[in-house]
């Protein structure tokens, strides 16, 4: 059994020690995706779509496959015809056309970047000359940018054989992939009951990720086939299967070395460049190299959705929410598969809710496939809930905390999407954003004419269980070697092996850790959904209890003792008497205590997950006569049900917060009327810089998640999705001016300013 | 193909030299001839910083200099930071303060900061936010590496 009392004191869990990976990361030695080469390697580019909308009628790539220094051309017809079906993987869905038709396509190009042709050439400058050379005729088709022209009545379609999902009967062609739709109770008597109801029009931009580390993909193919791909990803299995569902291959002629990667915040769970450079490597027999640029990132890689929300609500002279009703339009990009389901899954999660109609519809339109993106579609949901929930406290003069705690969801809460919550700590964060200093203090004085507001919004994610699998070995001197499948994108092989240190009475530096390729662990899912500390370290600890169930087996044998009287206690095995065999002690007679003693474990964690509630907190300042917001202070609060390695709790909460800004302040994807994506660079595409930003305190709340051994909840996402509505509610204290788009640019600041003066 | 260039340069203190051709970025010989992967490529425009090093002295994004042009000058790059196994104090206060999540804009806002240091040693939060903003990270939101860089700054102060 643990020796783990949840109560217990940790020796390790909640300390920080220094990252495994801290030194060559710091060194410049850690070897990121693009880092990787070998000898004789080819270096693979693509040639991308320069149209929004249009129909290939014919490729010809004569003049490049005949250019010196070209290995291979492939086009879409290169890919194997692939399946029309949608099936679960990892965190989304996944359809093997959709997915064969964004890698090349084939009939239709429908986004500006869409990939055409990819070339393999003895440098990366011969392959982009031969890119030049290859000729696409194509016959422009009229484009939809946005879900409002995507739905307009004779609207161009992108899919010819698309059909709605969700609804009844035949909806011929169209742009609606799907709708979904959650209600509960009485909605016209909920409305009816109001004493105050608010409605309004809610629209937010795509915005990308932006990690800072390119897409790549390294490729090798053996003379048997078997195919080696370095990468960076968030998860080596779904690349592999992603990889292996496109070209057709088996899954175990497949190895997945997943790199160093540098951000993924969800958006490197999918493949682009990967089956391209392994196709490549098949026909050339060479090892071959693909990199994106920015460009090819910003244009063609998945963003998240745009978003219309039309959301109207009311409540009572109490400040109970009576009546909620919503509808929610994502951007699909190119391709069905927005997040609108978890945007309406989010909009209300850290409320009680009686009377509500949710409807999500899943929409295509001429840009990029969108793909994960931090809590996905939770931070447009939320900008429009929390905003009117600001309003509807506003207009009953009650205090905006005050009003959360009155709807706050608790344990036995039914949630809008069927579940009950489980025991979580919505009230808990509330009352420590009440209690907290920041909330109370003064705003200060502004200069003339500026003018200073105070703002908050809270979110929820229910977070990612999913697979993991960890191998814990027992060295010969008593310390450990952590194998697990989780890349590592923040810290995560730290806290794990603090996990397993805690367990096996270690320090965390005497279990090294190590993130595997996709031969050498289990089954492992992405790196996403706030999972890898939750899951991954669910089965660190699981591999650990069977690691001592196994020194037990063994200290009974070197004393001949039974095992019932003996137990596993700060890194010893204890018998009843007292008599205590070391780790050390143990590991060095393994030889003859039958072999080498290897801990593991394998888990759906989706029975330990548990969900995590944030709130943002900040005070900002308008400058009228520019329109610019300046963020004065901010504080994040976070239930991390138990924060394994603080400093990194604090981390995803900071940075969380901080992409979370940039979507409210700058951050979008603009399209000029021919469909070319305008600001296609990390100069135009503007991510907050150092000097945007002020220190972003992180407060952490642990209330600890019942249905996980040490309490964890996943901490990575559900700080991004309040800071936009909390910065729009800080704008309206400030002015009085609501704005109910995204982003909360100069321009657009300005012009609101204008429109109301004060 | 284009005639290439041999070019001498003194690369982290030590003379060094490379044949490249003329398109050729410092950035590209540094990680694709020299193998010196530390240095990161982020935009390849001069918008992130990833790929920071000092030139002649001054900071400059080496996906904007041309290779040849490195011909008799000074360039330093991440893996000359460290003195063997001695971790530069900016190095250790990186890892102490967490101040990298993913790490890939990590060797590039490492340099930045030792220029600005070098340069500054007494500079303030302001100064490091205004010297680091063209060296853009999307993992942490700066706060912690802010804050290790003001707590490096102090220590070499007092030694």
């Amino acid at each position: 059994m643990s020796d783990n009392d949840k109560e217990a004191t940790f020796r390790v869990i909640g300390t920080r020690p220094l990252r495994h990976d801290g030194i060559d990361k710091v060194t410049g030695r850690a070897l990121y995706g693009a880092d990787h080469s070998l000898p004789g390697m080819l270096h693979g580019c693509v040639l991308r779509s320069p149209h929004a909308h249009a129909r290939i009628l014919g490729i010809d790539t004569s003049a490049a496959e005949a250019y010196p220094g070209v290995h291979a051309v492939l086009i879409g017809a290169d890919l194997p015809a692939a399946e029309d079906r949608t099936r679960a993987l990892g965190e989304g869905t996944s359809n093997a056309k959709h997915l064969s038709d964004n890698i090349l396509a084939k009939d239709k190009v429908l986004y500006d970047g869409h990939a055409v042709a990819a070339v393999a050439a003895s440098s990366a400058a011969i392959a982009e000359e031969a890119l030049a050379l290859i000729d696409v005729r194509y016959e422009e088709l009229p484009s939809v940018l946005d879900v409002r022209a995507a739905l307009a009545k004779d609207a161009e379609i992108l899919h010819d054989e698309l059909r709605t999902k969700g609804i009844e009967g035949d909806s011929g062609p169209t742009n609606l992939a799907s709708v979904i739709e959650f209600s509960g109770g009485d909605l016209d008597a909920g409305f009816a009951a109001a004493t105050v109801i608010v409605e309004r029009e809610f629209e937010t931009a795509m915005v990308h990720q932006g990690y800072i580390e390119p897409h790549n993909a390294l490729a090798k193919v053996d003379a048997d086939g078997q195919t080696t791909l370095w990468c960076s990803t968030q998860g080596s299995f779904d690349i592999r299967q992603l990889c292996t569902k496109v070209l057709q291959m088996p899954l175990s002629q497949l190895k997945v070395v997943p790199a160093e990667i540098g951000g993924g915040f969800g958006g490197k769970t999918t493949v682009y460049l990967e089956p391209l450079a392994i196709l490549l490597a098949q026909r050339t027999g060479l090892p071959v190299k693909m990199v994106m640029s920015r460009n090819e990132v910003l244009r063609a890689s998945g963003p998240t959705s745009g978003s219309v929300i039309r959301l109207r609500m009311g409540a009572d002279a109490e400040g109970r929410i009576v009546a909620a009703d919503a509808r929610l339009d994502y951007e699909a990009g190119a391709f069905p598969g927005s997040p609108v389901l978890m945007g309406a899954v989010v909009l209300f999660t850290p409320y009680a809710l009686d009377n509500f109609r949710i409807i999500g519809r899943d929409i295509v339109v001429n840009r990029p496939r969108t793909a994960a993106y931090r809590a996905p579609g939770g931070t447009n949901a939320a900008f429009a809930s929390e905003t009117l929930i600001d309003e509807l406290a506003e207009k009953l003069g009650i205090d905006p905390i005050e009003m959360r705690l009155r709807n706050a969801a608790k344990e036995g809460t039914a949630a809008p999407w069927g579940p009950r919550m489980k025991r979580i700590g919505c009230v808990e964060l509330l009352e420590s954003v009440r209690e907290h200093e920041h909330y109370a203090s003064p705003l200060g004085t502004p200069e003339a004419k500026r003018r200073r507001g105070r703002g908050f919004a809270a979110g929820g994610w229910g977070n990612a269980g999913l697979q993991s699998s960890a191998i814990l070995s027992l060295n010969g001197d008593g310390t450990a070697s952590l194998v697990t499948g989780s890349p590592d994108i923040g810290g995560t092989r730290t806290s794990c092996a603090m996990i397993a240190a805690e367990e096996l009475g270690l320090t965390a530096e005497q279990v090294r850790p190590s993130v595997a390729d996709t031969d050498s662990i289990g089954h492992t899912d992405v790196t996403g959904g706030s999972r890898v500390t939750m899951a991954t370290g669910l089965a660190v600890f699981e591999a650990a209890q069977d690691l001592k169930r196994q020194l037990r087996e063994r200290a009974a044998k070197m004393w001949e003792s039974p095992e019932s009287e003996i137990r596993f206690h700060e890194g010893a095995a204890v018998r009843d008497d007292g008599e205590k065999l070391t780790l050390a002690q143990l590991a060095a007679k393994t030889g003859r205590t039958g072999g080498p003693v290897v801990g593991r474990a394998t888990v759906n964690a989706n029975r330990a997950n548990g969900p995590s509630f944030a709130g943002f907190l900040c005070d900002i300042e308008i400058d009228p006569e520019t329109g610019k917001i300046e963020i004065l202070r901010a504080t994040v609060f976070q239930d991390a049900g138990r924060a394994i390695h603080p400093a990194y709790v604090e981390g995803q909460m900071q940075g969380g917060s901080v992409q979370g800004i940039g979507w409210a302040l700058g951050e979008e994807y603009v399209y000029d009327e021919g469909g070319h994506l305008a600001n296609a660079s990390f100069l135009d595409y503007r991510i907050p810089t150092a000097l945007d930003l002020p220190m972003i305190e992180p407060v952490i709340l642990e209330v600890p998640n019942p249905a996980h051994p040490l309490g964890v909840r996943g901490v990575g996402e559900a700080s991004i999705v309040p800071p936009p509505a909390a910065i729009a509610n800080a704008l309206a204290a400030a002015t009085g001016v609501r704005i109910a788009t995204l982003p909360l640019s100069p321009p657009r600041v300005f012009a609101a300013l204008e429109k109301n003066p004060s | 193909m284009a005639k290439k260039n041999h070019i001498t340069t003194t690369l982290n203190g030590v003379t060094t030299e490379f044949l490249c051709e003329s398109r050729q970025t410092l950035l590209e010989v540094l990680r694709d001839e020299l193998h010196l992967t530390g240095t990161k490529e982020g935009c390849g425009t001069g918008d992130c910083g990833a790929c920071s090093v000092v030139f002649d002295g001054r900071i400059a994004c080496s996906c904007l200099v041309l290779a040849v042009e490195a011909e008799d000058r000074t360039i330093a790059t991440i893996e000359g930071m460290a003195d063997g196994d001695t971790l530069h104090p900016l190095q250790r206060k990186f890892l102490e303060h967490a101040a990298l999540q993913c790490g890939i804009c990590t060797p590039g806002i490492l340099v930045a900061a030792k220029a600005l240091l070098e340069r500054k040693p007494d500079a303030n939060q302001a100064d490091i936010r205004l010297a680091l903003a063209g060296n853009l990270c999307r993992c942490t939101g700066y706060d912690k590496i802010i804050r290790a860089v003001v707590d490096a700054a102090e220590e070499m102060r007092e030694s």
